[in-house]
């Protein structure tokens, strides 16, 4: 457990949105599922926090949610990309690879030296 | 912008809240059940599947309360739990709220509809351009404070002042306008040039009067007001360059004025002309019919204007000593002479509706407090259960807020209703010289002076209980048997409250009883005539038609003729000037043989027929009537009241004596025949002045009114006497037929006197119930705390009567308190009312002793029934509850 990383709050609604994009509609399980298989079960994710961070996700208009069929035939509630989410995941993702440039820039030379 | 979605999302989903639930509760049913099946065809056991499967999600009433709590607005949440909690106590006791609602609405009520009336004449500035640099302009003579101008006067004043960017002047008149059912007596104002100018005013169409189109050579030229605009023409465009026809005379319509237009001084005149042709009187210095407006120079003070404007008129003193002697400079603030006689009666009205204001508000207050003393307990359990300090206090403010909200919002609704009635009772002649109330509307000061007044209820309403909150004594007041500290201090708060109360009622009974004794005096001064069976009506003779005084004469004859053939007339008689009307219309006097020294003696000048006296029953004290055949071709004579022949021949016999105008011309002198009673001619608040009736034989005037006594009903004669004097020429206009009691009612003394007394007669009733409310609970309250002891006393063997001693004494304690603190009150706020009164002293005994009797005794109504409770108390069953 101890090697595993909490997800933070900014990062988890960014998992979702990439999620829920590559996958299409989704039910929160198998959000939470596919987000551990994605990270290579390095991320412990406390499924209920998943699910505030929906909620919000929501009422942004970046995700729209309707009750359906799971595989199983189970009913569940199904979570799709709204346009605006696909805008919100478009600026999302550029704004998470420039943070990450910058910090891979900025931590790149001490591991040189 | 997705932050504002998203928080008023959660806004919203404070409301529908048991559906959401659901749905999130089915949600996490599903997400485990999915999580059991993967769990199970991993190959765990089904216990151990659903362990997991909770684990993970972290607990399930952890994940739901996060989700609640992302849902809605936490903070909005509690707070509608409060309210919702403040409305469930306050539906839980119905006749509390309702009493508090209705008391308060009451109070917000009145006030607001009063403020309404304040805000429009009072607070909102007139609708020119600075208003507050416009001066009314007018001179004053011995007699009159605020005189008419003379045309010259005037010219002079406009040409030598050096204070005012302008001046202009302005008066009334009337003329028959010509429309397709006949010719109409209207209502009209005359102006120099920039009267328009000057006020700021713009017309919304055409033109202004240019500069110069007051002179005796430009065309006769009209602007309309918006109302004459829409009523006679029907708001058409194309009524620029139209002629209308004005006394027969031709006249070019050129612009209309703005709908929010209004001149007080002047609000009924249909049509506004220029002074381009001068009047007689206008031809002479020593005849004033004008008044001026001006407009103050940037950085002249009002004091610099009157000072430079009495030094002009003091050198015209000099230069024309015959027509100016003592004919001085009187300069006012224009919104002066527009609001300055409804001002202090707007002003006790609103003191009034906020004094019972304050006894509704200190009531509601009373009745939560006692409310707070029975919840005592209820707030310590829900302190001992965890319940913080804060949101106790929250609760409270909640319930005051609410409280509030509804008295306000239902005091808001019944202040339109009130405003509207109030205005409805308002004569359309009264709102024609108010043309201000026409604003009256529910605007923002009459918004924001309601959510001052509720803030401020509200904040009393949540401190008091609060106050009284036992946050220390939390566990005391879990103990049943504790009360008797916290009754002996609700009992002092509340018995003073009372007593401001009782005050308040007192100062309004007084303000009342002391306005109706005025109104009362007012309709019964002496009048020394018969008001009773009097239909009045003026006539307009066209000059067109009667160019020479003797048609006029012969005219106004036939007229009398003919209206005395009307059934049930007994008599018929002209005046120029109906009684009540006002002291005006003046004559300058000089006794022949008197010393004199230019000085002038303003007499009330009436031209009036044989059968005047006869008509009003007025007595006819010495000497003798005139008869019909003293007319021009015969010796001036005349008829004086007994004022006058106090004022100007003391000891002597006026009967016989001649007087004359100031210069003693021939054709001036006249002879004293007869002395009557002092008729009156003022207002009826007015002084009686001395006054002169000649015949109108010898002096006939084209604009006059007719008398008639009737054996009948004299309000249904009058459209009779309208088309009586139809019948003699359909060309003659009539004007406001009333009969003289209507006059007198509807006299604006007589109507604004009664208006005040009933307003605040209104508000003094209301105040006596909320404030004898208010002591029976405060008694009623007190007796049921002291219970035990009333028991234990009864017991020990007091007997019934000194029981209900001991609960009278202390409500009639604080009942003399409150009428001894209210009489004092009403002494010193005298003030106030002393503008209003007539023929009343502030401090009149009868009133004060009459409002002090109904207080006690209503008071002592109210005590004895919790008294008599208290003296039926069985000892044995008051020693058991406790």
């Amino acid at each position: 457990m101890s090697d595993k990383t909490d997800v933070w709050q900014g990062t988890l609604a960014l998992m979702v949105l990439k999620t829920l994009e590559s996958m299409g509609p989704l039910h929160g399980y198998g959000i939470a599922r596919r987000i551990e298989q994605t990270s290579g079960d390095l991320l412990s994710l406390n499924y209920g926090t998943l699910y505030p961070a929906l909620l919000r996700l929501e009422q942004e208009g970046a995700i729209a949610s309707e009750w359906g069929q799971s595989e199983n035939n189970r009913r569940a509630k199904f979570y799709s990309l709204t346009r605006a989410g696909h805008r919100q995941l478009h600026k999302e993702t550029q704004s998470w690879e420039q943070t990450t440039a910058i910090l891979a820039r900025f931590l790149a030379p001490s591991e040189e030296s | 912008m997705k932050q504002i979605r998203a928080w008023l999302l959660r806004m919203f989903g404070v409301v529908p809240r048991q559906r959401q639930e659901q749905d999130f509760s089915d949600e996490l049913a599903s997400h485990l059940q999915m999580h059991i099946d993967d769990n199970l065809q991993a190959g765990m056991s089904p216990a151990e599947a659903r362990h997991d499967a909770l684990r993970k999600l972290g607990g399930l009433e952890r994940t739901k309360q996060a989700h609640r709590e992302r849902r809605t607005l936490p903070l909005l949440e509690t707070v509608l739990q409060d309210i919702h909690y403040a409305l469930r106590q306050l539906r839980r006791s119905p006749g509390f709220t309702i009493t508090a609602i209705l008391m308060l609405s009451l109070g917000i009520g009145a006030s607001v509809a009063i403020f309404a009336f304040v805000d429009a004449a009072l607070i909102k500035p007139l609708p020119y351009a600075d208003p507050m640099r416009l001066v009314d302009v007018a001179e004053h003579g011995a007699a009159f404070p605020r005189s008419n101008l003379s045309y010259e006067d005037f010219r002079d004043w406009q040409r030598l002042n050096k204070v005012f960017t302008s001046i202009e002047a302005y008066n009334g008149t009337g003329y028959l306008l010509t429309t397709p059912s006949g010719v109409e007596p209207v209502a009209a104002a005359r102006v120099t040039d920039g009267f328009f100018r000057t006020l700021g005013v713009h017309p919304i169409l055409g033109r202004d009067f240019y500069s110069g189109e007051d002179q005796p050579n430009a065309p006769a030229t009209t602007i309309l007001p918006y109302s004459t605009w829409q009523h006679r023409f029907g708001g058409r465009k194309d009524i620029l360059g139209q002629t209308v026809s004005l006394d027969g005379n031709p006249t070019t319509i050129v612009g209309v004025l703005p709908q929010d237009f209004q001149f007080a001084p002047r609000g009924n005149a249909e049509f506004w002309t220029t002074t381009r042709k001068l009047t007689n009187c206008e031809q002479r210095r020593s005849c004033h019919n004008l008044f001026a407006i001006g407009r103050l120079k940037d950085g002249v003070s009002l004091e610099k204007a009157q000072t430079e404007m009495a030094a002009i008129a003091k050198q015209l003193e000099i230069q024309y000593p015959g027509s100016n002697r003592d004919q001085g400079a009187t300069l006012a603030m224009l919104s002066e002479l527009i609001v300055g006689t409804i001002r202090p009666i707007l002003l006790v009205l609103l003191a009034g509706a906020i004094l019972l204001l304050v006894i509704a508000c200190v009531n509601v207050a009373s009745l939560l407090l006692v409310r707070s003393e029975s919840r005592r307990r209820e707030f310590a359990v829900r302190g001992a259960l965890g319940a913080s300090p804060s949101r106790l206090i929250r609760q409270f403010i909640t319930e005051g807020l609410v409280l509030v909200s509804i008295g306000a919002i239902i005091g808001l609704a019944a202040g339109d209703g009130a405003m509207h009635i109030l205005l409805g009772l308002v004569s359309k002649d009264m709102l024609s010289s108010m043309p201000y109330l026409s604003r009256l509307t529910f605007n923002s000061h009459v918004l924001l002076f309601a959510a001052i007044v509720s803030l401020v209820a509200a904040a009393i309403f949540s401190l008091t209980p609060a106050l009284r909150l036992p946050l220390s004594s939390m566990r005391s007041a879990l103990n049943d048997g504790d009360r008797g500290a916290a009754g002996t201090l609700w009992r002092r708060l509340g018995s003073n409250l009372v007593v401001l109360e009782l005050s308040i009622a007192v100062v309004l009974l007084v303000g009342a009883g002391l306005l109706g004794k005025s109104l009362y005096r007012l309709l019964h001064v002496d009048l020394a005539f018969e008001p009773s069976h009097l239909s009045t009506l003026y006539v307009s003779i066209p000059r067109s038609s009667y160019p020479k005084d003797e048609e006029v004469v012969v005219v106004t004859r036939k007229i009398l003729a003919r209206v005395s053939t009307l059934p049930g007339v007994t008599s018929a008689a002209a005046t120029s000037v109906l009684p009540t009307s006002g002291n005006g219309n003046t004559d300058w006097i000089r006794v022949v043989g008197h010393p004199f020294h230019g000085e002038h003696n303003e007499v009330n000048e009436r031209d009036v027929s044989v059968d005047y006296f006869k008509t009003l029953k007025a007595r006819l004290l010495r000497g003798r009537i005139f008869t019909e055949q003293e007319d021009r071709t015969r010796p001036r004579v005349a008829i004086i009241n007994k004022a006058f022949a106090d004022k100007y021949f003391p000891g002597e016999d006026p009967i016989g004596k001649k007087y004359g105008g100031g210069d003693l011309k021939p054709d001036s002198i006249k002879e004293v025949i007869g002395i009557v009673d002092n008729i009156r001619e003022s207002s009826l608040d007015g002084d009686i002045w001395p006054a002169e009736y000649k015949p109108y034989n010898q002096d006939s005037d084209t604009f006059t009114a007719i008398v008639v006594r009737t054996s009948g009903d004299d309000k249904s004669l009058l459209p009779a006497l309208a088309s009586a004097v139809h019948q003699v020429d359909p060309g003659i206009g009539t004007l406001d037929p009333q009969t003289m009691q209507q006059r007198i009612d509807g006299s604006p003394a007589a109507y604004l006197h009664r208006s005040a007394a009933w307003l605040v007669g209104g508000f003094a009733v209301l105040a006596l119930i909320l404030g004898v409310v208010g002591l029976y609970s405060v008694i009623a309250y007190s007796v049921s705390q002291r219970t035990r002891e009333i028991g234990v006393r009864m017991a020990l063997g007091a007997a019934r009567g000194s029981v209900y001693k001991l609960i009278l004494k202390e409500a009639g304690l604080l009942t003399i308190v409150g009428i001894v603190a209210g009489i004092l009150c009403s002494i010193a706020s005298a003030a106030l009312l002393g503008k209003l009164l007539f023929g009343t002293h502030s401090w009149d005994l009868q009133t004060l002793s009459g409002v002090a009797l109904l207080l006690g005794a209503a008071a002592l109504l109210a005590s004895f029934i919790p008294a008599h409770r208290a003296a039926t108390i069985d000892p044995v069953e008051a020693l058991r509850a406790e």
